[in-house]
């Protein structure tokens, strides 16, 4: 087995770790950096659960090879607060209740905050869109729905 | 090719918790150091809201404030008996068994600021806000947090309380059948509009108009949440999901969730909850639980809209195209019950 040294930022501070041959951005974050923030869910790109963005673009961090974000900026749910600072999608997660086991939400605030970065006012449809690749079980994806578009429209304050 | 629509209808009686062995919920209050309080329980809050709604049942009794109690429920092997999270059980059992506790827990603490106040305990009250005081005389008063560490320190007394709720096993009348299983009945309607292809077999639901009758609704918006949330897995087991498609074949069962089919977000149907209450008379504060009862109507209801839409009486689950197309195929065509 051979180490290979990345050096990339995460959530906007520069880290370095060593990855191993064929370790997945997902078990590198998890395991070698210790950002939990990503969840294991189906391992093979089917739930959204460790949805990262990786230069603004959300990517399935179980199927991204450690060793290509070398030089890249990495995102995860662990850097959406500012300290006790919230973003205004955690907020509005809160507000609407769009959270039951809590297992999906970091994956739906990544995929949900790159929508707004790219695309600040939304349809109902583009944010359905936009989190069609991440499985809810408990909420009825309604209430994520929401919260999305009150930030999307102004309801929710910084 | 023709959509055709449907209207179905489903009302049910839901009942909360279980008759194996009895059923039994254990919860103990202590007080801290910082005279706030923890409930120990041994259920596991799933995402339900378990923990809020025994932490506010918690602060109800003991008369504090709800930001100073702790719910633990940590670990099975350490905390007390518990049978567990599941048959919607948790809001009623817990709930109960937290008013036992938290009531005991109180009788004691009421007792040490009776001793510090030099009056009897029966007179004394509280406000809800960590303050104990003489009934009708506000300024003769002791916060909580003194009285606990006058316990603690002076007096030698323990604030803490023990509480079980137990629905003893009912057994079979062995010459007339008749058992009394359950204390309490959450009920449901459930009203479905669906659409249905006559080509493709497949079934879209359009539209959920429900009500759900709750007992008291301790946390509205906990309940709102799991009744919109149990909902759709109601419809997603109604028309969606399953794990053996041709059982007792196992061919064609879905290994991955690109081959097991859950409606997601762009395949929701608006659905108006309302939410009744009629407090249960042996329920914490009158609450129920929501719990499974959540997606238990939409499932018939499916079935009876579909019926209603193209004629074809489905009795096993998921509703699927090819399900449809077959029982079309036998009834020779769509044979709507009414035009919508």
């Amino acid at each position: 087995m051979t180490f290979k040294p990345v050096s990339f930022t995460l959530n906007g501070s520069p880290k370095a770790a060593f990855t191993t041959d064929g370790q997945n951005l997902l078990e590198f974050l998890r395991r070698g950096v210790g950002d939990l923030s990503p969840k294991y869910g189906c391992g093979q790109g089917t739930c959204g659960a460790c949805t990262v963005t990786i230069d603004g673009v959300p990517q399935l961090a179980c199927l991204v090879l450690a060793e290509t974000v070398d030089g890249r900026h990495v995102a995860t749910a662990a850097g959406l607060a500012d300290g006790p600072r919230l973003d205004p999608l955690q907020e509005a997660f809160m507000e609407r209740f769009a959270a039951q086991c809590g297992y999906c939400t970091a994956g739906m605030l990544v995929a949900a905050r790159a929508l707004l970065d790219a695309n600040p006012r939304p349809t109902r449809d583009e944010v359905i869109e936009a989190i069609s690749g991440n499985l809810c079980r408990c909420t009825g994806y309604e209430p994520i729905i929401d919260a999305i578009l009150d930030v999307a429209e102004g309801r929710v304050q910084a | 090719m023709a959509i055709h629509r449907g209207r179905g209808f489903a009302a049910i009686n839901y009942p909360i918790g279980m008759n194996l062995g009895g059923d039994p919920s254990q919860a103990l209050v202590h007080s801290n150091p910082d005279g706030k309080f923890t409930v120990a329980l041994s259920a596991i809050d799933l995402g339900q809201g378990m923990k809020s709604v025994c932490r506010q049942i918690a602060a109800e009794t003991l008369g504090v404030p709800v930001e100073d109690v702790y719910v633990d429920t940590a670990d099975s092997d350490t905390g007390p008996h518990d049978m567990g999270s599941f048959a919607s059980r948790g809001t009623h059992r817990m709930g109960n068994a937290v008013i036992r506790a938290s009531a005991e827990a109180r009788e004691v603490m009421l007792e040490a600021a009776a001793e510090e106040l030099e009056v009897d305990p029966g007179d004394l009250v509280t406000d809800g806000k960590g303050n104990i005081h003489v009934k009708g005389a506000p300024s003769r008063t002791i916060t909580v947090m003194a009285a606990a560490q006058a316990a603690q320190f002076r007096q030698g007394r323990t604030i803490a309380g023990r509480g079980i709720f137990l629905i003893p096993l009912s057994e079979v009348d062995a010459d007339t059948g008749e058992m009394s299983p359950v204390t309490t009945f959450a009920h449901a309607a459930m009203l479905v509009t669906v659409e249905v292809c006559d080509e493709t077999g497949e079934v879209t639901v359009t539209d959920m108009q429900s009500a759900y009758e709750v007992g008291r609704a301790l946390n509205p918006r906990l309940v709102e949440q799991q009744l919109r949330g149990g909902a759709w897995m109601g419809m997603s087991h109604a028309a969606w999901e399953t794990t053996e498609p041709y059982y007792p074949e196992r061919d064609h069962g879905p290994v991955d969730f690109n081959s097991y089919i859950m409606p997601g977000p762009g395949d929701l149907a608006p659905h108006h909850i309302s939410i009744l209450e009629r407090p249960a008379e042996d329920g914490p504060y009158g609450g129920k639980g929501p719990g499974e009862m959540c997606a238990n109507p939409v499932l018939p209801a499916v079935v009876n809209a579909v019926y209603d839409a193209v004629g074809v009486r489905i009795d096993d689950l998921p509703v699927t195209p090819e399900k449809v197309l077959r029982g079309l195929r036998a009834l020779g065509g769509a044979k709507p019950r009414q035009r919508l």
